[in-house]
């Protein structure tokens, strides 16, 4: 079997594992209480990583480039109260204004 | 955030959600796409790669090193890495997953960072119908991509040129923000987004993202004084 073929093999085969654990072991039944607290928090923290690794991350190293003020302009549209659908644009426009703007 | 009034969200909800995000994931397919093909990885890998991992991040990581001549090892650890945020977004899934064990295994697969989001009701609870809705839609649009990608993206260019990239933060952060309901849910983003960006640095890509799943552990604290959430 070719090297890429053993990548797209085992990491199928270990994400689909990764992914179905919780479910298939815990599915159904409410959380313990004092797990829940800490669960409820998973979102919030785990989406500001998110957006702070999509916003400035490169490999190993922060990069501030076209994308931070596409998010900036996107926290603007999500404070003016637009939809979602105008929020992704405007950070995909602005963006892609600048990079063209910047050659 | 909850309200016993508002009427149950179903599966078209879960599409009509990630639509705006559906063509910047075909975008984000046809880049990883362009790169697999690159990478030497060739026509059917790839897609097979995508109907069966899905998870956007850890394919990129995969292909970009097997591409700078890295070895199966380590494209195998990164693609890993960056998928075991799943363990512990699966689990909070887990308690809104009833039905037989082959139902949960089929719904778990189409958890990724979106569909988990807009699928979420608050007080950690998951509407499974949501994130069929979202998840297949995301699904389609991923693999679509890639197809495009691997067969035609020299003609298609650089979708990093329409600012597809910035629309992934973007959309977090659209999520991120009624999720900000109460202080400990501030605090949890103040120090997950500290975290990532401490470590982003020092360590391979996907490490800061599961180190900063431990600012939930705010959660253990008893804080008398805190509002209930409703």
């Amino acid at each position: 079997m070719s090297d890429t073929w053993i990548v797209v093999v085992v990491v199928s085969v270990v994400t689909i594992a990764i992914k179905a654990l919780g479910p298939m072991l815990l599915g159904g039944r409410p959380l313990p209480d004092g797990i829940t607290g800490v669960v409820v928090l998973l979102a919030p923290a785990l989406l500001a990583a998110l957006v702070t690794v999509n916003t400035v991350g490169g490999d190993r190293e922060l990069v501030v480039d076209a994308r931070l003020p596409g998010v900036l302009a996107a926290a603007l549209a999500i404070r003016l109260r637009a939809p979602v659908l105008v929020v992704v644009l405007v950070a995909a426009a602005v963006t892609a204004i600048i990079r063209a703007v910047s050659g | 955030m909850s309200d016993a009034a508002r009427p149950e969200r179903t599966h078209r909800d879960g599409v009509r959600a990630v639509a705006p995000l559906a063509v910047a994931v075909v975008g984000f397919g046809i880049s990883y796409g362009v790169l697999a093909r690159a990478a030497g990885m060739g026509l059917v890998a790839p897609i097979v790669m995508s109907m069966a991992t899905f998870a956007g991040s850890s394919q990129f990581a995969a292909a970009s090193i097997l591409d700078a001549g890295g070895t199966v090892a380590a494209s195998v650890t990164a693609a890993v890495l960056l998928n075991a945020r799943y363990a512990p977004i699966g689990v909070s899934v887990a308690p809104s997953l009833s039905g037989s064990w082959w139902s949960r295994f089929l719904h778990a697969q189409l958890v990724v960072d979106e569909t988990w989001a807009v699928a979420a009701e608050g007080e950690g609870r998951f509407n499974p119908r949501v994130l069929v809705g979202a998840g297949l839609t995301l699904y389609a649009a991923w693999v679509l991509g890639t197809v495009m990608g691997v067969t035609f993206g020299d003609v298609i260019g650089d979708p990093d040129r329409l600012g597809l990239d910035a629309a992934f933060p973007a959309l977090f952060l659209a999520l991120l923000v009624p999720q900000l309901t109460n202080r400990r849910a501030v605090e949890a983003a103040v120090l997950g987004a500290a975290i990532a960006l401490a470590l982003t640095p020092f360590t391979p890509a996907g490490a800061p993202i599961i180190a900063a799943s431990a600012a939930c552990l705010l959660g253990l604290r008893r804080s008398p004084d805190e509002e209930p959430s409703a």
